[in-house]
């Protein structure tokens, strides 16, 4: 029990060094920028009293250790700075815009993973057959295309060329403004808000993006879970189970596979960070109101603000996740209590 | 006749060319305990697996028999061996530490054995694996049920390997060294109770083993192997007594409290042996 | 020749550490061959190269040369990939953009390759406190997918090759540090290390001329299929407009602008398309034919 606390307690103190970290590395960024943010905020052509003004109530004539703590006081209260894109404040605007980036990415790794895992076990098994060389390839090619090109081809074939799904953004036009934004996931809130059609459309309209980004991330599950996989089939308790005379799927599904599932965590909890990097992508060609849309369009017009609110956000799932993970593996797997 | 082997053959295709493992092996088993001697790498183990087809799939297995109760294991397609292995034969792997499923309770383990052959619900099954672990002399049945393997000591997991391998009340019991990863204390009082199991129910048993003292003690009949041969077979009792130049130089090679010796001897092998 | 080398690489009593040394790439060679994937890979990868080097030498026209008369034409014999938004040559465009984008790839890993390395050695030799220091930086740039930390960096810096290149480096080392503490640690305590410890060796030159060269093969493969991510990021950066920037024919950057009249003139954004997929598949071909060449237990 202490050792298991001792333990915790490093993970903690560590993953507490590393969001110190971010808010450093986040604060940097916000510093070095090409833009005087004075300038960016009353233009060009302001008179000089007024920049020395502004400059003064931003806090920027004071030294940089000053500010600094003055970026963790802010961040503390949940204050991100002000967006000079959308004149709303940044963590109002993340609000508003994360639930869709959620929504495709959370919807991404279930499919991801609902393929993947049973693709990475089948090539296990079949361990260099031409199966397993056919999933390699799949698997490769997953790693080896950029997002936005099968976003593209995606929207020439399914959309322009065929005419079977629906173009760029979250809904047709008919339903604009028509449902109650409750959670901000539009598939819930059109149940909520009773209206099958507008559900189907809002569904219709994920198909792409997500099966994109599914394509994506289950390559690197497969991979991972294949090579998992390969190494628990070696295992001498593999054989003590076919000695029992149990199936193959009893074997397999039984019996090696619960060893690999811990691991399998990890794994899908970093996919889950992979997936926010590629939402960024897919967002801006899908015109996709999420995070990643809101952080590129911020980059365009060099607002910061946006920009390093995002980041961190990003960099502080990520250390959510692995923290979850860890966790998850403590709790789940007998071996480490 | 539960067992069968004439002229068994065992290799591996290797990058270089082919490695012949096994080279003509012939054994048979009734209801009696046959041990099976040998350094490692002498084959012991191969034979064992191929009796059970346990072996990975780009392994080349010939014999002109190789019979388990009269069904052809050669031909036999994988749903009748799953009708011998475990229902009809056990078998015990070397090192409990690797050969159970670290994730699963040890409970969880047994019933699954028992309830694979002799079906029920899985309340039922759970109480005959807290049973059978008691029958293995595991004094708190219910908590060890309870446990992960990793929680419990070599000579206790065997224990448990042994309950599991009995569940389905087996005809025959293949025990692939099965006391070598354990203390020099428990490995007697494994193979006691091996022993014990075996006799009570009227079962085969194959032990292979590299201590010689404790075949000759435990079994009936031994068959000596080496380089994927068998060199003899001769009853257990007059083992210690073995002409056979590489018998006796096992032998010879094995220390001695009563008689130590400055240097132990190295084994010279003859090549006439395979002839 | 071939065959003198081939029996001399392959004695099994080699006579000199060198002919030992040969033997053995010979031997992974051999391996490497039997991969057809991995074949696929390094020639395709080769074929890269060689167009990138003798770019001015293949081009049929000048990849800046504009004719607003013939824009957007489709692939012709005059031009074989057609032509783009100014009327220029796609095919030619194409060859310069492999240029743009063998040079970022080989600045990342110079830049990249070397500290990461060292870092990781230094972390896992001395432990303690180095290493909690070196590893907690190690970690807070890893708490970032790799795109959005550049996408920052390079907005903090100027859309640029030279910002893309540095802020694909700035977020590609952590990895190459994670691999080489790890296998520093495999080795820190072996008997060879000690020996050279005892002989009154430094630190330094434990570190440089005895553990990082052990740590050569992962990196390879590491490299290698790191490059199809580099190349990946790098086109990211370019097409959301913070990479290479136009006129640069840089293939990220040439779908960017392709990507508005995709559904009229497909193929215009379609070939360079293409071109990062088969050189980001070939580096992942041979990298993974390379891990189980080089690293079988890894595979």
């Amino acid at each position: 029990m202490n050792r298991r606390f001792k333990s915790l307690a490093a993970t903690l103190s560590s993953v507490f060094l590393t969001l110190f970290g971010l808010t450093v590395l986040t604060f940097l960024i916000g510093r070095v920028m090409p833009v005087d943010p004075v300038i960016a905020a009353v233009g060009d052509n302001a008179p000089e009293d007024v920049i020395l003004r502004v400059r003064a109530e931003m806090g920027l004539d004071q030294p940089i250790p000053v500010q600094f703590l003055h970026y963790l006081y802010q961040l503390a209260h949940g204050d991100f700075g002000m967006s000079v894109l959308t004149k709303n404040p940044v963590a109002q605007d993340i609000v508003r815009f994360f639930p869709a980036t959620f929504e495709l990415a959370t919807a991404a790794l279930l499919l991801a993973a609902l393929i993947g895992i049973p693709l990475g076990v089948w090539a296990a098994v079949r361990q260099g057959s031409f199966t397993d060389q056919a999933i390699r390839v799949v698997c490769l090619a997953g790693h080896s295309v950029p997002v936005f090109m099968l976003s593209l081809i995606s929207l020439l074939i399914f959309y322009s060329a065929l005419d079977i799904a629906p173009g760029p953004g979250r809904q047709d036009i008919i339903y604009d403004g028509m449902i109650d934004p409750v959670t901000g996931i539009l598939t819930i809130d059109t149940l909520i808000a009773g209206d099958l059609g507008a559900f189907w459309d809002a569904l219709a309209h994920m198909a792409q993006p997500v099966i994109i980004l599914a394509y994506f991330s289950m390559a690197y599950i497969a991979r991972m879970t294949r090579a998992f996989m390969i190494d628990a089939l070696k295992g001498e308790f593999v054989i003590t189970a076919r000695a029992k005379g149990l199936s193959l799927t009893k074997v397999i599904w039984g019996h090696a596979f619960p060893t690999v599932a811990v691991q399998l965590v990890t794994v899908i909890a970093l996919t889950y960070a992979g997936l926010l990097e590629g939402a960024v992508v897919t967002e801006t060609v899908f015109s996709w109101p999420g995070i990643g849309q809101y952080l590129t369009v911020s980059l365009m017009n060099a607002d910061m603000n946006p920009v390093v609110g995002t980041t961190l956000l990003i960099g502080l799932i990520y250390v959510g996740l692995n923290l979850i993970a860890d966790i998850l593996y403590r709790v789940l797997d007998p071996r480490v209590k | 006749m539960l067992v069968e082997i004439n002229n068994l053959k065992i290799g591996f295709p290797s990058r270089t060319g082919f490695h012949q493992a096994v080279k003509g092996v012939s054994m048979k088993l009734g209801t009696e305990k046959l041990g099976i001697v040998g350094e490692s790498g002498s084959g012991k183990s191969l034979t064992a697996r191929a009796l059970m087809k346990l072996l990975p799939k780009q392994t080349v297995i010939e014999a002109e028999k190789l019979a388990f109760d009269g069904i052809d294991i050669l031909s036999a397609s994988e749903k009748q061996m799953r009708t011998i292995r475990g229902k009809r034969a056990g078998f015990i792997l070397q090192d409990p530490k690797y050969s159970l499923n670290p994730v699963k309770t040890i409970g969880s383990q047994v019933a699954e054995s028992w309830r694979t052959h002799k079906g029920g619900s899985k309340r039922q099954a759970l109480e005959a694996a807290v049973h059978l672990l008691e029958t293995v002399k595991i004094r708190d049945p219910k908590k060890v049920a309870a446990s992960y393997p990793h929680e419990v000591s070599g000579g206790m997991g065997q224990r448990v390997m042994i309950a599991m391998m009995l569940a389905p009340d087996p005809e025959l019991l293949i025990a692939d060294e099965p006391t070598s990863a354990l203390d020099a204390t428990v490995q007697a009082e494994i193979l006691r109770l091996i022993e014990e199991l075996v006799s009570e129910r009227g079962m085969g048993l194959l032990l292979i083993s590299h201590d010689l003292p404790l075949v000759s003690h435990f079994c009936d009949r031994v068959a000596v192997m080496y380089a994927g041969q068998v060199m003899e077979e001769l009853k257990a009792s007059d083992l210690l007594s073995a002409q056979h130049p590489y018998t006796r130089g096992l032998l010879n090679c094995m220390p001695s409290l009563i008689h130590p010796k400055e240097r132990l001897p190295v084994l010279t092998r003859d090549p006439e042996w395979l002839k | 020749m071939i065959a003198t080398f081939r029996n001399w690489a392959l004695d099994e009593s080699p006579s000199s550490r060198q002919q030992a040394a040969w033997g053995n790439r010979y031997r992974i060679w051999l391996n490497l061959r039997g991969n057809a994937l991995g074949m696929i890979g390094l020639t395709i990868i080769l074929a890269f190269i060689a167009i990138a080097i003798f770019a001015p030498l293949l081009a049929t026209h000048d990849p800046a040369t504009q004719d607003l008369a013939n824009r957007l034409a489709a692939p012709s014999a005059a031009h074989w990939f057609g032509t783009d938004e100014l009327g220029r040559d796609i095919y030619s465009r194409l060859l310069f953009g492999g240029r743009v984008t063998l040079g970022m790839v080989i600045a990342v890993v110079v830049l990249v390759a070397p500290i990461g390395l060292a870092i990781g050695c230094i972390a896992g030799y001395f432990g303690g406190i180095v290493d909690t220091i070196l590893m907690r930086i190690t970690d807070i740039f890893l708490a970032f997918p790799r795109l959005v930390l550049a996408l920052a960096f390079v907005a903090a810096l100027k859309p640029g090759v030279e910002s893309a290149v540095l802020a694909i480096a700035l977020t590609a080392w952590p990895p190459y540090a994670r691999m080489a503490r790890a296998e520093t640690l495999t080795v820190r305590g072996s008997d060879f290390i000690a020996a050279y410890r005892l002989t009154g060796g430094s630190s330094w030159r434990i570190i440089f001329r005895h553990i990082m060269p052990l740590c050569v093969p992962t990196l390879i493969v590491r490299v290698t299929l790191d490059m199809s991510s580099i190349i990946i990021t790098a086109a990211s950066l370019g097409f959301l407009g913070m990479g290479a920037q136009p006129p640069s024919p840089e293939w990220g950057a040439m779908i960017a602008t392709a990507k508005r009249f995709i559904f009229e003139q497909w193929w215009v954004a379609a070939i360079p398309g293409i071109a990062i997929f088969l050189v980001s598949l070939a580096f992942n071909f041979l990298g993974d034919a390379l891990r189980d060449v080089l690293d079988p237990k890894g595979n």
